[in-house]
Formats: C-alpha cells, sequence, structure tokens
C-alpha cells in the first residue's frame, strides 16, 4: 500500500464485489453439503450444553468450537477467502491460535466453567449462541442472498465467531474467559467494516453481537450485586 | 435446515447454458466486429501505439476461482479484444486477478494481442523477481510488455531490479503508479530522475491536480501517462448518472457519462491511455467507442470540466 496508508477509505482497499462476496459463501456451501446438517446438529448438541451444563459438556463445548475455529481458518479463509483478499493470510493463523487457546482452556481441570444458575449474563450468552446457531444462516435469507449462501455455523466465521462470544461472554472465571473473546471481537469488528464497506444490509449484526457479548461479560455478578 | 444449495431453476439452468454457449464461442468472437479501430497513442519514444482506453482489473477480475465469474470476467475480455483494446493493468495485490486475466487469455488464445502491464509491489525489492515470475505464470505470457513499480513501493530498489530487466530484454517499459492523487511531490522528484517510459496516476474530470505539475512533466521529459481511477471507483458515474449530459455532448460523440469522462481524460496531450475497469461487456464497448473521433480541443475540455463542477 506504501506510505501514508491511513490516508485510504475502507472502499480504497476493499478488493472484491459484493457478488464475489456472495459467491464465496454459495461456492462454500455447494463444496461441503451435506455437512450444514452435521454442524447444525453440533451446534445443537453445544445449545443444549449451555442450557444444562457440566464440567464433561463445558470441556465438549470447548472442543466442538475448537475443532471448528481450526476448521474455517481452513476450509473457508485460506482455502476461499485468502484468494481474494491477501490480508485473510495473515487472519487465519489468529483462528488456528483460537483453536488452540480453546483446546487448552479445555483441557485444564476447572480451566472454565459454564453457569448452571439463571443470570442476565447467562441468558444473554445462551441467546446470541441460540442466534449463531439457529436465526444467522436466515440472514442470507432476510437479505436477498438465498439459502444457498447461508452462512452456518461451524463451516463460517461469523456465527462461529458469534457463538464463541456467547461462550466468553458467560463462562468463569473472567480471568479466562476474557482471553477467549479476543479474537471473536476482532473479526465481529473487520467483518462489520467489510460488510458495511460492501453495503450489505446485515453489516450491523456482528458489530452488535460484539456489543451484547461485552454487555454480558461486564454484567455485575450476583454476588457483586450483594 | 432447507439443503442450501443453490436451487436450479429453469432460469439459472437455461442462463448457464447459454453462457457455456457463449464461452464456447469466445475466441471467435475476439476477432473484430468493430466499425473503426479506436485511437492509438504512442507511448513516448517506444514506438508502442497504444489504443487510448486500456482496461484495469482492480476489484473487478479478483474473483477466485469461481468459475461462473471467471468465465463472465473471460467475456469482458473477449470483447475488449474484440473492440480493438490491447492494455490490461493488473497488480499482485489485486487478489486473483492475475489468474483471472491468465484464465481468460488461455481461453481466448489472445497471448500475442495483450500489452500486459502489471507491477511490483513489495517493500523488498529482492523479492522483486520472484514477485515478477509468479506474475508472470499467473498471466500465462512470455513476458511483460510494462512493469511498473506500484504506489512506489521500495521505489528505488524495484526500479533498479526493471531497469536490469529491461536492460537484459526481458520486459519492453517500466513505470511508477501512484493513485488518489497521492504523492505527487515524489513522482514528480522520480520522473525527473529516472528515465521512465510510464507513469500511473488518477486523473479524471474532477481529479485533475496532475494538470498542475505531473502532465506537464510528462511531456517535457516524454513519458507516457496512464489514468487510473477514471471513474473514481463507479463514485463519479453514480453522482451523474441521474444528470442529464449537456446536448453539446453530442458535438464529441459522447452519449453517456462514461464517455463523456473518458473523452475528457485521452484528449489531454500527455495522456497515453485511460484504464477503467469493469465487469460487463456492454460497459467495455461503451468505453472502448470513448476512443474515436472526434474527441474535445481545449475549449471543449474546459466546458466539459465547468459543466460537472457545476452540476
Amino acid at each position: 500500500m506504501g506510505s501514508a496508508w491511513w490516508t485510504y477509505r475502507p472502499e480504497d482497499l476493499l478488493m472484491f464485489s459484493p457478488r464475489v462476496y456472495e459467491r464465496l459463501f454459495e461456492l462454500h456451501n455447494q463444496a461441503l453439503w451435506p455437512a450444514q446438517l452435521l454442524a447444525l446438529v453440533l451446534g445443537g448438541m453445544a445449545l443444549a450444553v449451555l442450557l444444562r451444563p457440566g464440567p464433561r459438556g463445558t470441556r465438549l463445548v470447548l472442543m466442538l468450537l475448537a475443532v471448528a475455529w481450526g476448521f474455517v481458518a481452513w476450509a473457508f479463509l485460506w482455502q476461499r477467502y485468502a484468494p481474494i483478499h491477501w490480508g485473510i493470510a495473515y487472519i487465519a493463523p489468529l483462528f488456528g491460535f483460537q483453536a488452540l487457546l480453546l483446546v487448552a482452556l479445555g483441557s485444564l481441570r476447572g480451566g472454565l466453567r459454564l453457569p448452571c444458575h439463571w443470570s442476565v449474563r447467562r441468558g444473554i450468552g445462551i441467546g446470541l449462541f441460540a442466534y449463531a446457531l439457529a436465526l444467522h444462516p436466515l440472514i442470507a435469507v432476510a437479505t436477498g442472498r438465498g439459502l444457498s449462501g447461508a452462512e452456518v455455523i461451524g463451516l463460517t466465521p461469523d456465527p462461529l465467531a458469534m457463538a464463541t462470544l456467547a461462550v466468553g461472554a458467560m463462562a468463569e472465571p473472567a480471568r479466562r474467559a476474557w482471553p477467549l473473546v479476543i479474537i471473536p471481537v476482532f473479526w465481529c469488528l473487520q467483518s462489520w467494516l467489510t460488510l458495511d464497506t460492501l453495503g450489505e444490509r446485515s453489516a450491523w449484526l456482528p458489530l452488535l453481537a460484539v456489543a451484547v457479548a461485552l454487555t454480558a461479560r461486564l454484567w455485575p455478578s450476583r454476588q457483586a450485586l450483594r | 435446515m432447507t439443503n442450501p444449495r443453490p436451487d436450479p431453476s429453469r432460469r439459472k439452468l437455461l442462463g448457464g447454458l447459454l453462457a457455456a454457449t457463449a464461452v464456447t464461442a469466445l475466441p471467435s468472437l475476439i476477432a473484430p466486429a468493430r466499425a473503426a479501430e479506436p485511437l492509438t497513442r504512442e507511448l513516448p519514444g517506444t514506438g508502442a501505439a497504444l489504443p487510448r482506453v486500456g482496461l484495469g482489473s482492480w476489484i473487478t477480475f479478483n474473483v477466485g476461482d469461481d468459475p461462473v465469474l471467471l468465465e463472465e470476467c473471460t467475456e469482458v475480455m473477449a470483447a475488449f479484444f474484440a473492440e480493438g483494446g490491447r492494455l490490461i493493468d493488473s497488480s499482485p495485490m489485486y487478489g486473483s486477478s492475475q489468474a483471472t486475466i491468465g484464465h481468460a487469455l488461455k481461453r481466448l488464445g489472445a497471448v500475442d494481442r495483450v500489452y500486459a502491464a502489471d507491477k511490483v509491489w513489495t517493500s523488498s525489492p529482492s523479492e522483486g523477481p520472484e514477485q515478477i515470475e509468479a506474475s508472470r505464470q499467473a498471466w500465462g505470457i512470455p513476458r511483460f510488455d510494462m512493469l511498473q513499480v506500484h504506489n512506489l513501493l521500495g521505489w528505488e530498489g524495484n526500479l533498479e531490479t526493471l531497469m536490469a530487466m529491461k536492460e537484459a530484454g526481458e520486459v519492453r517499459h517500466l513505470g511508477i503508479t501512484t493513485s488518489h492523487g497521492r504523492r505527487h511531490g515524489e513522482v514528480e522528484r522520480i520522473m525527473q530522475r529516472v528515465p521512465l517510459d510510464s507513469v500511473q496516476l488518477t486523473y479524471n474530470i474532477v481529479d485533475r491536480e496532475a494538470e498542475q505539475r505531473l502532465l506537464p512533466l510528462a511531456r517535457e521529459r516524454g513519458i507516457g501517462v496512464i489514468a487510473n481511477r477514471p471513474f473514481q471507483q463507479k463514485r463519479l458515474i453514480r453522482r451523474l448518472e441521474d444528470k442529464p449530459l449537456p446536448p453539446w455532448a453530442a458535438e464529441i460523440a459522447a452519449e453517456t457519462w462514461a464517455q463523456f469522462i473518458l473523452k475528457f481524460i485521452i484528449s489531454h496531450p500527455a495522456v497515453t491511455c485511460a484504464i477503467p475497469a469493469t465487469t460487463q461487456v456492454v460497459h467495455v464497448r461503451e468505453n472502448l467507442a470513448a476512443a474515436r473521433e472526434p474527441l474535445p480541443d481545449d475549449a471543449m475540455r474546459n466546458r466539459m470540466a465547468d459543466y460537472v463542477r457545476n452540476l
């Protein structure tokens, strides 16, 4: 880009057209079908664990997320996105790092706990996870792209980042949960910027997911309120 | 969840069949079917006469390995060659654009028709030769006609590489690029010091800073000028499209705003060619048609600029 790169506007740096971006998801879905069904079933299992958590269930959720981050890094970012956006080659390793972080937290005894009692934080977290799993794929329909362009949890980055934000927002202890949300927040912010620059009507959703997750994470716990 | 595969509707299937038929016939489509050749201008001091309108590839040709979009780009290039176009410009910074061009050149059998202009884009000049070779392979051509230092990145070392390549006959012409009106002072200093064949910069009917120093200097030094961002990446067209063309646009045979703008750019005596990018065959034809007589004289150019300024 040369010097004075900060004087460029986002639209000056956008390397592809909205149609090419939409086709990314269509081709990805075509290539992976019927993996979408498996991803949704596994996502549903993870949601069930969030509703009735336990140590083994927590580990399962973290491991499922870890596999998904690794898969999306390779199958979506590296194979599909990086050829049309050289910046993605620098982001894909972050997804690998996130996968390792999830594995580490899932392997530590008592590394991360999911709350079992209802609270505002837990309610928001579960709601955000449910959105990423069940509603976010339908955004493609609502914005006219059709189900062929659906972004499915575990296979594409946005719903995966949102689901991870949801887990990071409600998990305890906070000192171990915070690192979990850094890369998802970064991804959602860059996704918002990309979608907004492309003129996509759904651009605000990743930004909203970050706001919701941070609100939940920062919401005072019951002990703190006492 | 419902099957997310695309619905193979009859319309889509028929569309696909028609596209496939058209693409199969592409090599014959690039045979000249135009009323007249586009106007050309010599890249100063080189003997290379280039059509006054070329083809850019920023964004438009960055389609990855999407087979549908690759064939659409191939159709655009087929129309470009059929209308007499030659110069296509790309860069390793443009994602998969180089590979798209290479795909189309191979499909069209048009390697010998293209004037291949690419760039070296690295801050480490030692990596330049390797990057240039990767670019050449992506295009699938024996050598580049023009290589330019992209946005002055590592320009001193990269220009040394390009000058050595030119000396060795591995590239015909060399240049530098900038865009968005940036770093004109540095561009000017390089133009004064280095024997360039071309400088690429942003110039159009509203971005006219280059008229102050760079375009006069290019004429004085015998350096060609390639005008990028002729439509400000569509922004200029969007701004003007709901406004009426002046009735006197007919005097220069400008039937659309795109032609109005392109005729303004390429009629500047220092400008060798403009390089609009597009994904549509109809726009390629419209753009190449702008490179035909009549072009505006100085008085008309001032009138055109005043008209746009006052809209």
